[in-house]
């Protein structure tokens, strides 16, 4: 908007002090901020800062980067895509051949270290992810021109939506996207179609199940890959991604987890050098991906239960709720380990999630009792520990996880039993929120039907014109519920996020 | 022998009352409304006044009392059947007092010359006879049973009082004289409101379409989501089993969560309670706390032998939790309902 105010002098003037500042930033730059143009809409939780930071490059330059960058992308002045690609290309070479000598790259950002210090906490315009701009009938045009240049099918919303979250998508689980879609698929991968359908239908569901599922549907999807002629892999092979992660999102909104491990699968494919054969990077690719899982999953639950042992003894009662991955991992742990406890499931509908981590544990030999959130008064004076998991901690210390844990950490608090939050680093996302409306997902609201008594009430909820049916999936609690929170990095309070955050930006 | 047929009539009475209690009980919710097993208890106990036998106020305590402690046992749970006796009996306490002469508040005050001086009196002080108690009693016991009947109403008629216009209203399962206080406001004002369904037994979803049948804006929200949407809600107005002596709530369960999170958030809690729900129970007896439910309500499936499942009925509300009750003699804070409960309840009636 402001763009159209200035006169055309000062856009050129504008533009070209741009340029002059790429050009002395250019050999600081890494090449991964190209991807940020194309895929900045399907990754729900944009990290500018951390996608900037090459591994070889220090801290403060990437965000000043950013920063000049955004405008730039917001504007698309008057040249062509074409030579603003040319351009990009000639820079990254240029790059490379800078990447050889690691010690001159070194030299010049501390050179440039006192001018990017002061620009280090500029504010970086970040753009709103389009699956909470349903209510904005601009953005969803936009969304649907980019969905029809991929190919990829566009879902419609479904019955009435409560006006709070009318921001929202609400999709209903029989119409999947993929019945839109022709057979045989030309566009989308035949493996994440079907993971698309497993995300939609509820069969693959918890943060990290859909991580480790996307990421394998990944190295299929990179293994059935052949690089078209005059194209590089490191290029072509992230735009191929583009119109996946699309549909992915149509199917059901990215998860954090998912967002971040999206973000490392496209940094690893633009590192691959020029040179690098197609074999060779495909190898590359898979042992990357692997290592992600190995590290940032299973390794990360096992020191996660070492940490969180610890904090369990014996005569202990322990409150779950619903079904995480990691919390049944740990109480399977701690019961090898010969400690004796015992565990009480909380359950809600309509997930009924809790069910299934009822089954796990009494598999294990675990006693369990099992009761509804609404008998939450009820049983927690019996309560020492309440473990939670998480689908994602954000940068203000709130947990994000499944509706109903914020209502168990509010209860919790008032009677005074402590409260440990168990979340992979991974899972932790920069983006802020303080309720949980901003940023939610709703799903199918036909799951809140059901027969009691040989009646059910709402089966034409439809034909009621004033009554809606909510059924929001995630929820926020703050932080001051929460004592404590146990990640592969060690045991932290809820509001040391963004140190972690920091921590692994410098790493990275 | 007349006499005699009206009593076994009356026995059969209360034969098939008791019965009825037990059954509802078993039941999933309550199959009717408190307000209507009030009134039935209440004609059933002006029955017993005209039919039993008996020759001064004493005696008709003491069957009141009996059959009353019956009638508690068949269902615990179901205090309204224990208020309408203490209330009862208060009410031929006060009509004896007024045959005899003595004005009311002079029997009523327990100063310690009373104590000292009167001693074993008051046990013989019901063993006048007077001829026209019986007919004082029925009537006073007719109405009671206006009162009864006129509870909904009164409180339907300050709604306007306590809902303005767009407001957000949050309420959990179903209770009668919250949609009827609910329905009132909205012939005259337009607002909105959240149904928490309160699983297992999903009332909540019966209250929703009935309330939009008049047109209010209604969502359900499964039990899960009462935090996470409460920040948006202007007041939390919920209906209650019991009204217990300290000013707290015996009330269906996940109220006392619905209450915290309203007091995380200040916003205020309101709640529609008719007198008649006022019981001098304290909160801490043990069974009368929670009421099971059989667990298959809530599990079907086939490791429910190696587990433990709990299903309770009722939550306690502590009364620091809750902003103010609205019955038919008017608005009031929790810390006034012991007062309240002196003027219906004679203390000696507390315990049947």
């Amino acid at each position: 908007g402001e763009g159209k105010e200035l006169t055309k002098e000062e856009k050129q003037r504008l533009r070209k002090e741009k340029k002059q500042h790429k050009k002395n930033k250019k050999d600081d730059r890494g090449p991964p901020e190209k991807e940020k143009e194309k895929e900045k809409a399907s990754v729900p939780a944009p990290s500018k800062p951390a996608t900037q930071s090459p591994a070889h490059k220090a801290a403060p330059v990437p965000v000043n980067a950013s920063a000049s960058e955004s405008p730039v992308a917001a504007e698309k002045p008057a040249k062509s895509k074409a030579e603003l690609r040319a351009e990009r290309r000639a820079r990254q070479d240029s790059e490379r051949a800078s990447k050889q000598g690691k010690k001159e790259g070194g030299q010049q950002s501390t050179s440039s270290k006192p001018k990017a210090t002061p620009n280090e906490l500029q504010p970086v315009v970040k753009r709103l992810p389009d699956h909470v701009q349903v209510d904005d009938p601009v953005a969803l045009k936009k969304l649907a021109k980019k969905l029809e240049r991929q190919q990829v099918p566009l879902r419609s919303d479904y019955g009435y939506k409560v006006s709070l979250f009318s921001h929202l998508h609400q999709y209903s689980r029989k119409n999947p996207p993929t019945q839109q879609i022709s057979i045989p698929v030309t566009v989308i991968h035949p493996s994440i179609v079907r993971l698309g359908l497993q995300y939609s239908q509820g069969i693959i569901a918890g943060s990290n199940a859909r991580s480790v599922a996307l990421l394998h549907a990944f190295k299929q999807v990179i293994q059935d890959y052949s690089t078209p002629p005059n194209e590089e892999l490191s290029r072509d092979l992230v735009n191929k991604l583009s119109p996946y992660i699309s549909f992915l999102s149509q199917c059901r909104p990215l998860s954090a987890s998912m967002g971040n491990a999206i973000k490392y699968i496209k940094k690893e494919i633009s590192n691959i050098p020029s040179q690098c054969k197609e074999e060779e990077a495909k190898r590359i690719l898979q042992e990357c991906i692997d290592s992600y899982i190995n590290e940032k999953i299973i390794l990360a639950s096992e020191a996660i239960s070492k940490y969180a042992i610890e904090k369990i003894s014996d005569g202990d009662v322990i409150l779950v709720y619903g079904c995480s991955s990691l919390v049944n991992h740990i109480l399977c742990e701690a019961f090898e380990k010969q400690r004796k406890f015992r565990v009480i499931v909380v359950d809600s509908r309509p997930r009924l999630e809790g069910r299934e981590a009822l089954r796990r544990l009494v598999k294990k030999g675990i006693r369990c009792t099992y009761v509804l959130i609404s008998a939450l008064s009820y049983i927690l004076p019996e309560v020492s520990k309440v473990f939670l998991g998480a689908h994602a901690l954000l940068a203000n210390g709130y947990v994000m996880s499944r509706v109903g844990t914020s209502q168990i950490a509010l209860v919790a608090k008032a009677y005074n039993v402590p409260v440990l939050v168990c979340c992979e680093t991974y899972k932790f996302c920069e983006r802020v929120q303080t309720d949980s409306f901003v940023s939610n997902e709703l799903d199918d609201p036909d799951d809140l039907i059901v027969t009691r008594n040989g009646k059910t009430h709402l089966e034409n909820w439809q034909t009621f014109k004033s009554l809606g049916l909510l059924n929001l999936v995630y929820d926020v609690t703050p932080p001051d519920f929460v004592d404590l929170v146990i990640t592969d990095l060690g045991m932290i309070p809820c509001t040391s996020v963004p140190v972690v955050l920091r921590v692994k930006n410098v790493d990275q | 022998m007349p006499g005699a047929d009206k009593e076994t009539d009356l026995s059969e009475r209360i034969e098939s009352f008791l019965s009825e209690l037990k059954r509802c009980g078993s039941g999933a919710g309550s199959l009717r409304g408190s307000a209507e097993t009030a009134r039935e208890t209440t004609a059933l106990l002006r029955r017993i006044t005209a039919q039993a036998r008996w020759g001064n106020a004493g005696e008709l305590m003491e069957i009141i009392r009996k059959e009353g402690r019956r009638m508690t046992a068949a269902q615990p749970s179901e205090t309204t059947v224990g208020n309408m006796i203490r209330r009862v009996l208060k009410i031929i306490r006060e009509e004896y007092a007024r045959s005899r002469g003595s004005s009311e508040e002079t029997d009523q005050q327990e100063s310690l010359h009373k104590l000292l001086t009167s001693g074993g009196s008051s046990e013989d002080n019901f063993r006048q006879h007077f001829t026209h108690l019986k007919a004082n009693v029925i009537e006073a016991i007719n109405e009671l049973l206006t009162e009864l009947e006129g509870t909904t109403d009164n409180i339907s008629m300050q709604a306007l009082e306590h809902i303005h216009s767009n407001e957000v209203i949050m309420t959990i399962g179903r209770s009668r004289t919250v949609e009827a206080f609910l329905k009132d406001a909205a012939r005259k004002r337009k607002f909105h409101v959240i149904v928490a369904e309160c699983a297992p037994f999903c009332q909540g979803h019966e209250m929703a379409t009935s309330l939009c049948k008049e047109d209010i804006e209604t969502t359900v929200i499964p039990d899960a989501a009462i935090f996470a949407v409460m920040s948006r809600v202007n007041k939390v107005i919920i209906g209650t089993q019991t009204v217990l002596a300290n000013g707290g709530l015996r009330a269906v369960n996940g109220t006392h969560t619905l209450a915290l999170a309203a007091k995380h958030h200040s916003t205020p809690l309101i709640v529609c309670a008719p007198m008649f729900k006022l019981s001098p129970q304290v909160p801490d007896t043990p069974y009368n706390h929670t009421k099971l439910k059989s667990v298959d309500t809530i599990l079907y499936i086939h490791i429910l032998s190696k587990v433990n499942a709990h299903c309770p009925v009722f939550d306690y509300v502590p009364p620091e939790l809750i902003t103010l009750f609205i019955s038919n003699i008017g608005g009031n804070a929790p810390s006034y309902i012991y007062r309240l409960m002196s003027e219906l309840y004679h203390p000696e009636d507390h315990e049947l």
